[in-house]
């Protein structure tokens, strides 16, 4: 029974994936560009060499990634090499490989998309459930209101605003990058609260923008609560109100919360990409802005599907995790 | 006899009269109507104060500070009230004309996807079988792949010289329906349950009958806050490819014009007015859109009203 | 004997849009240790906002406007809303419809009964609650290893029982059940009257039973009080309900229960159950009532003491007090 259900969701996962891989091969193909011969054909542009040479070279390299094969022998190749986590490699940073890109700029990303989604999940739930209980002092109530106004301001317009009056206007932050020049990258303390000083302001600004809409949504969840009969029993108990908000009010309202986690990561890894490049942080996004500039398209296609692939795999990560907050899910 | 009393028949108020005291209550919906009422009447002003041209680059002497601001000069508000940006726009134009594309996209997005949303929702919610297995299917394997990375792909895919505000609402709506979608199928869903579409049909009456005379006027709540949930998104993604550079580059939507003010260093060279103008639109477009549909929230859901 | 339970003129008003709603209206009961009493009436009658102001849980936009309710010679009203959390479960407990959705579906139902008493009594020790609380189970003929499953795991007379095993675990002065069988089927409500029944033996405190359904509550209780619109209309034994009701009310209720004579020929009550917003003047019952008379639209009748230990707010019965 376990294991079917185990089986089903990895089924799930790679359903996903091939979607996103099917999706991330056609689309390209369907527009008249070739990335390979735009990119010969600028640097012919630049000088160097001749529009006969460029044909050889365009067809040189069509056959080493196998664009004169046909469609469905370079689909199966394709699929074929997401499978092997190949995806290819980057025609502006030649030999460097598309998954050397990623793995190098992982790491910083990983680091502001986390820190900002839970703190953006705790806050958010917080507030909203605060603003829901109808014990909790009005004032912290109205906490929750200029949150909810955030939820007009997108991340970017944030970012934009944080960096140029408290960067630059005021200068209490750093302005962008990932730690001060002149220092060498290591463990120490210090560094690491360097790294963590510059990351202030793009995590802000993408937790600013994300948590009115758990705000939002925690606020609906914990009006459905408190009218059920458990809260209702609960009280008639004898419990403290703190023990009746923190067991049997905020775990339940929480639970929906947990399963739009993932996709929540989703829409803010949307953000993170351009917060990143105007901070100029060196992350996926950052790499994938640049990528966009450049007419990269490989870099375009690979961080994107591998994006894709990691929401995806959260999204399936947390529903195995769901059982263990829920009991009732257990059963079937 | 009983002492029952005659009660007089309440007087009816007038239809504007119940409007106008229902927006009392439910604050935010008055207050997103408000803004989007202000920003229609910046853009019809605009129709007949300025000339769109202006909105294009070389048109008028360029990194002008906005003259609305320039209050003892003798031609006040002066050729340039909202300034111009460092390609020679007339940011007055530009916010005009920016305005109502960017709000265009949204629309049109926005009313395709929810069209498309409201189809494939309820006749595979109203039918139900294979049909309905495929689409709920395909909805929750496309939901999880973060549509903002398809769009990119799409979107720079395209040749940019190609890309029109009407190819915009096309790449955004393309994978801007499986939310309305699974909302209005779960709508359907439940409400094919409810005891007064159980009459209707024992009734006699045929499934077109149910479908237009049941269960669609009951959806119209649900389908604007999908409608306005979408058009949120439209602007918000439209928005997100301009500022990353993939948007019709000639054109002054808002996302454009930051995204040029930005890679030009608007706010470190003190064109500060550059980004702002289009910014603060943006921020009132989203947030009248965010507040409406909380406010049709209450009106579908009036409980969340008691925590007000 | 001092009655253990003494509610006087307790009032209850709901404040809505349409005006003022009078949900229990000076209402007076007394009832002894070990005593069951049946609370009946119509739907809207005021039988669970009565539970509900006895216990101080009466939510805006309702509101408690006066009256006392005296447990164990304590004024419940005096309390302040600390003290009077800690008497709910110790001096009053509610035992709430449990078949539904009572239990949180989250926790186990050891960590809902400990909490209950951890509450009240912090200082005692781990095993010891816990001791308190499988004795809580089993005495409701639950399984101890209840005490480490979940609501979804038990059936709906379990989860009634565990209600009822929640409601005794401290020992309470008096119980209020309210509407504990419904939702369930015949025979386990049976079980759980059963099953309350021998609890308050073994406790002996004082039970209010809930309900509409007379003839369950007829196996059960020593005193059924009918509730109409807010008011108490008779209180009687058992006995004396069944073979002979005084209020024109009560005596429809009893003609409406099927029995071998009307064989199964159903006598509703002609009318509607007034509207809280507008209650008739004089006697609540007298758009009605068969026996009306001109002093019942008039005058509201005051309950008055007959047989001894009868009470019945009927002007009927004037010249008899």
């Amino acid at each position: 029974m376990k294991l079917r259900l185990i089986l089903r969701r990895v089924a799930f996962l790679i359903m996903v994936v091939w979607a996103a891989s099917t999706i991330t091969f056609f689309i390209p193909r369907m527009s008249d560009r070739n990335p390979i011969r735009e990119r010969f054909a600028e640097l012919a542009r630049t000088g160097g060499f001749s529009a006969s040479d460029l044909e050889v070279i365009v067809a040189s390299y069509n056959k080493k990634f196998g664009l004169d094969k046909p469609l469905w022998e370079q689909y199966v190749d394709y699929i074929g090499s997401v499978a092997r986590l190949d995806l290819g490699v980057s025609l502006n940073r030649f030999p460097k490989t598309v998954m050397e890109i990623i793995y190098e700029s992982l790491p910083w990303t990983i680091v502001l998309l986390f820190v900002s989604a839970i703190l953006s999940f705790v806050i958010g739930n917080l507030l909203g459930a605060v603003a829901a209980w109808p014990k909790s002092p009005a004032w912290m109530r109205s906490v929750a209101t200029p949150f909810i106004m955030f939820m007009g301001v997108p991340p970017v317009l944030l970012a934009i605003f944080l960096l140029f009056f408290l960067a630059f206007r005021l200068k209490l932050f750093p302005l962008g990058q990932a730690y001060s020049t002149g220092i060498a990258p290591d463990w120490s303390l210090s560094f690491v609260m360097n790294v963590a000083w510059h990351q202030v302001l793009p995590a802000v600004s993408m937790i600013l923008g994300s948590v009115g809409g758990w705000v939002l949504s925690m606020r609906g969840m914990g009006v459905t609560i408190q009218g059920e009969d458990y809260v209702n029993f609960a009280e008639h108990k004898g419990l403290s109100g703190r023990t009746i908000f923190r067991d049997y009010y905020l775990r339940n309202a929480l639970l929906p919360q947990v399963t739009g986690f993932a996709l929540a990561l989703g829409s803010l890894i949307t953000s993170g990409a351009v917060v990143e490049s105007l901070y100029a942080l060196p992350g996926l996004g950052q790499k994938l802005s640049q990528a966009i500039q450049a007419n990269d398209f490989l870099v375009i296609y690979g961080i994107v599907l591998f994006i894709t692939m990691s929401v995806a795999t959260l999204m399936v990560l947390v529903e195995f995790l769901y059982p263990l907050l829920d009991p009732r899910i257990k059963q079937d | 006899m009983t002492t029952a009393t005659t009660i007089a028949p309440p007087i009816q108020p007038s239809r504007w009269k119940l409007l106008a005291g229902y927006l009392r209550r439910n604050k935010s919906l008055a207050i997103g109507l408000g803004i989007i009422f202000f920003l229609v009447l910046f853009t019809l002003h605009g129709f007949f104060a300025v000339d769109e041209a202006r909105a294009y680059p070389l048109k008028a002497k360029p990194k002008q500070p906005p003259g609305i601001l320039d209050f003892s000069s003798p031609e006040w508000p002066g050729k340039l009230p909202m300034g111009s940006d460092f390609f020679g726009r007339d940011m007055h134009a530009a916010m005009v004309k920016g305005m109502w594309q960017t709000a265009l996209i949204g629309v049109i997005a926005g009313a395709l996807g929810t069209f498309i949303g409201v189809v494939l929702g309820f006749t595979s919610a109203y039918f139900g079988g294979l049909f309905d297995t495929i689409v709920k299917g395909i909805c929750q394997i496309l939901t999880p792949i973060p549509v903002f990375m398809i769009q990119i792909i799409i979107a720079a895919s395209l040749d940019k010289r190609d890309v029109t505000i009407f190819t915009m609402a096309g790449i955004v709506v393309m994978l801007a329906w499986m939310g309305p979608t699974l909302v209005i199928r779960s709508q359907v869903l439940s409400m094919k349950e409810r005891q007064f579409v159980s009459v209707a049909k024992l009734s006699g009456v045929g499934n077109g009958g149910v479908i237009f005379g049941e269960i669609l006027p009951n959806l119209l709540p649900f389908i604007a806050a999908a409608f306005v949930s979408q058009v949120f998104n439209g602007v918000f993604s439209s928005f997100y490819l301009a500022i990353v550079g993939l948007g019709p580059l000639r054109e002054p939507l808002l996302g454009n014009i930051i995204w040029a003010a930005q890679s030009q260093g608007a706010f470190f060279n003190g064109w500060w007015w550059w980004p702002i103008w289009p910014a603060s639109a943006m921020v009132l477009i989203l947030s009248a859109l965010a507040l409406i549909n909380m406010g049709l929230d209450e009106l579908a859901n009036p409980r969340i009203r008691r925590t007000e | 004997m001092t009655p253990i339970l003494q509610i006087r003129d307790l009032q209850v008003s709901y404040y809505t849009d349409l005006g003022r709603a009078t949900a229990l209206n000076k209402v007076n009961l007394d009832l002894n240790s070990g005593e069951k009493l049946g609370l009946v009436g119509e739907s809207g009658s005021g039988k669970s906002t009565m539970a509900l102001a006895m216990m101080r849980m009466i939510k805006p936009p309702g509101r408690i406007e006066g009256g006392s309710v005296t447990v164990g010679g304590v004024d419940l009203m005096q309390l302040s809303d600390e003290e009077m959390r800690m008497s709910r479960l110790s001096r009053i407990a509610y035992i709430p419809q449990g078949a539904m959705n009572s239990l949180n579906p989250v926790m186990r139902i050891g960590a809902q009964m400990i909490d209950a008493v951890r509450a009240h009594v912090p200082d005692m020790s781990k095993e010891e609650m816990t001791e308190r609380c499988m004795q809580s189970l089993e005495s409701v003929d639950l399984k101890r290893n209840v005490f480490s499953m979940y609501a979804h795991e038990l059936s709906g007379g379990m989860k009634q029982r565990v209600c009822i095993a929640i409601g005794i675990l401290l020992k309470p002065q008096v119980i209020i059940a309210d509407e504990p069988t419904s939702a369930l089927d015949v025979v386990t409500q049976r079980q759980v009257m059963e099953t309350i029944d021998r609890v308050q033996k073994e406790i002996g405190t004082a039970v209010i039973l809930i309900g509409h359904d007379m003839g369950l509550m007829a196996q059960f209780v020593d005193k059924v009080a009918v509730m109409y619109a807010g008011r108490l209309t008779e209180v009687s034994t058992v006995r004396d309900m069944f073979t002979n009701p005084m209020h024109p009310y009560a005596q429809a209720l009893i003609k409406s229960l099927p029995n071998l004579s009307n064989k199964g020929v159903f006598q509703g009550i002609p009318g509607l159950a007034p509207s809280l917003l507008r209650i008739p003047s004089g006697c609540a019952f007298h758009p009605r009532c068969e026996k009306a008379m001109d002093i019942c639209k008039t005058d509201v009748p005051a309950v008055e003491r007959y047989d001894g230990d009868r009470l019945v707010a009927c002007h009927l019965y004037a010249e008899r007090a």
